[in-house]
């Protein structure tokens, strides 16, 4: 029987080579009973906006740890509004300074994950999001 | 209903964004189905529709990236459907297949779209058959399906697909394989995949003996094909067989015969879901237990069980 479930855009936008932390995210969000689509290393905010739009996913997941975020999260998010995208929620993970908190939740990035977050945080953190839209 | 309406025209006049959101609905939710498929279906049959199946890593994935290269370069509109299960424990899914299709992401004239099996048998999710459709009304000439990984019964590709690739491996058993029943049976064409590892002219040997064997697909000889993953060598030779695959079924017919068969399908498959969901909407979970429980108590067996059951359930149809 067909039924609703989340779909989830885990992207790794940029040029740092890691997705450990990403695949893990995945794993978890796939366990809570989510369909999880993973883009792969090296992506350009081009092409995340543009698997988000033929996916049609819920909610998007960026990891950086490249340092490159408020460049990144900001180019994702003008590409979203260009193709009136803007309504898909963006979270974050990986290494990102306090100090570029504050700017990145005035692009309109809804929540930052930094190291040692929980996975059930995620989880329980997408599960609201996706409720309110 | 409107905003539907809307989703539906925006989707045929190539907005992106519509065409995903409308797989979704008709993913979620087969009303949506019943109130969209009515209103495109004219707009269908004319895409030429190729599924790749195979083992679990056989390299379905890369081989459909190079195919995408092939068709993009002759100017024609590709979608791709790609499949991998659902866990049947917490019914999440990862869906990875397009982390091999990188290179086509900004292609707008790329749509590539992945889905869970959602708990369907036969390698193929519920919903596939009708997003084929959608992609088809949206315009894309050619729409490639790729399958979960396939063992030795997922075959359900072959009833929705024109032209049928099996993509087999050196090194996955002996002649025996290629003996039994279910996937070897249903390739139009055959790829051997990562052509140079050892092992590969016996693979071929025993795909063109298993042939050999088999029932003649009347004036079409199966074509076996050296591939190698990501490389472009072998890709070419593989493209220009499907071209082929699809002019044979134009000029003898069998293209008619295909769509007649699959229209039974969908017929069939419809109807079906509508008998099930109908069927817990008279008759109750609780109620289905209790006689369940009589089943296995051996009070009642479920012959003499439906026999009691069938005048309350011949009114819905």
């Amino acid at each position: 029987m067909p039924e609703k479930k989340l779909r989830i855009l885990i992207a790794k936008p940029g040029l740092d080579g890691h997705d450990r932390g990403a695949k893990v995210v995945a794993r978890a969000l796939r366990d809570a009973g989510m369909e999880v689509i993973y883009t792969g290393l090296r992506q350009t905010p081009e092409s995340i906006v543009e698997t988000a739009l033929q996916e049609d996913v819920d909610i998007i997941g960026l990891s950086i740890l490249s340092g490159a975020h408020n460049y990144l999260f900001k180019k994702v998010i003008d590409l979203l509004k260009k193709e009136g995208a803007e309504d898909i929620p963006i979270f974050g993970g990986g290494i990102i300074p306090e100090d570029d908190m504050p700017y990145l939740k005035e692009i309109g990035v809804k929540r930052i994950f930094g190291p040692g977050t929980s996975t059930e945080d995620i989880v329980s953190y997408i599960k609201e999001m996706t409720n309110k839209s | 209903m409107s905003s539907f309406d809307e989703l539906i025209k925006s989707m045929i006049s190539g907005d992106r964004r519509a065409l995903g959101k409308i797989i979704t609905l008709m993913e979620n939710d087969s009303s949506s189905s019943a109130y969209i498929i009515p209103r495109i279906h004219n707009l269908t049959g004319n895409a030429h529709i190729v599924g790749i199946t195979g083992p679990p890593g056989s390299g379905k994935s890369s081989i459909v990236d190079k195919l995408v290269s092939c068709y993009r370069k002759d100017g024609l509109k590709v979608g791709v459907i790609a499949i991998d299960p659902t866990s049947p424990f917490t019914g999440g899914a990862i869906l990875g297949d397009r982390i091999r299709m990188k290179q086509h992401y900004t292609d707008r004239d790329v749509f590539i779209r992945s889905m869970a099996t959602r708990g369907n048998l036969g390698g193929l999710s519920e919903a596939t058959g009708n997003t084929i459709k959608a992609l088809d009304a949206f315009g894309k000439d050619v729409i490639i399906i790729e399958t979960v990984g396939a063992g030795q019964v997922e075959v359900d590709i072959v009833k929705v697909a024109d032209t049928v690739i099996v993509v087999s491996v050196p090194s996955m058993g002996d002649s025996v394989q290629t003996l039994k029943a279910g996937i070897m049976e249903i390739g139009d064409i055959f790829a051997v995949n990562k052509a140079d590892i050892e092992g590969v002219e016996k693979c071929i040997l025993e795909i063109r003996m298993m042939l050999e064997l088999s029932e003649k697909k009347e004036g079409w000889i199966q074509p076996i094909i050296k591939t190698y993953g990501n490389k472009d060598e072998g890709a070419n030779k593989l493209y220009e067989a499907i071209k082929e695959h699809n002019k044979y079924l134009i000029e003898s017919g069998h293209n008619e015969k295909k769509r007649i068969i699959r229209g039974k399908t969908e017929l069939v498959n419809i109807l079906q879901n509508l008998f099930i969901r109908n069927l817990y909407k008279t008759i109750s979970e609780e109620e289905m237990e209790e006689l369940a429980k009589k089943i296995a108590n051996r009070e009642k067996d479920p012959y003499m069980i439906i026999e009691e059951l069938i005048p309350r359930l011949k009114k819905f149809v």
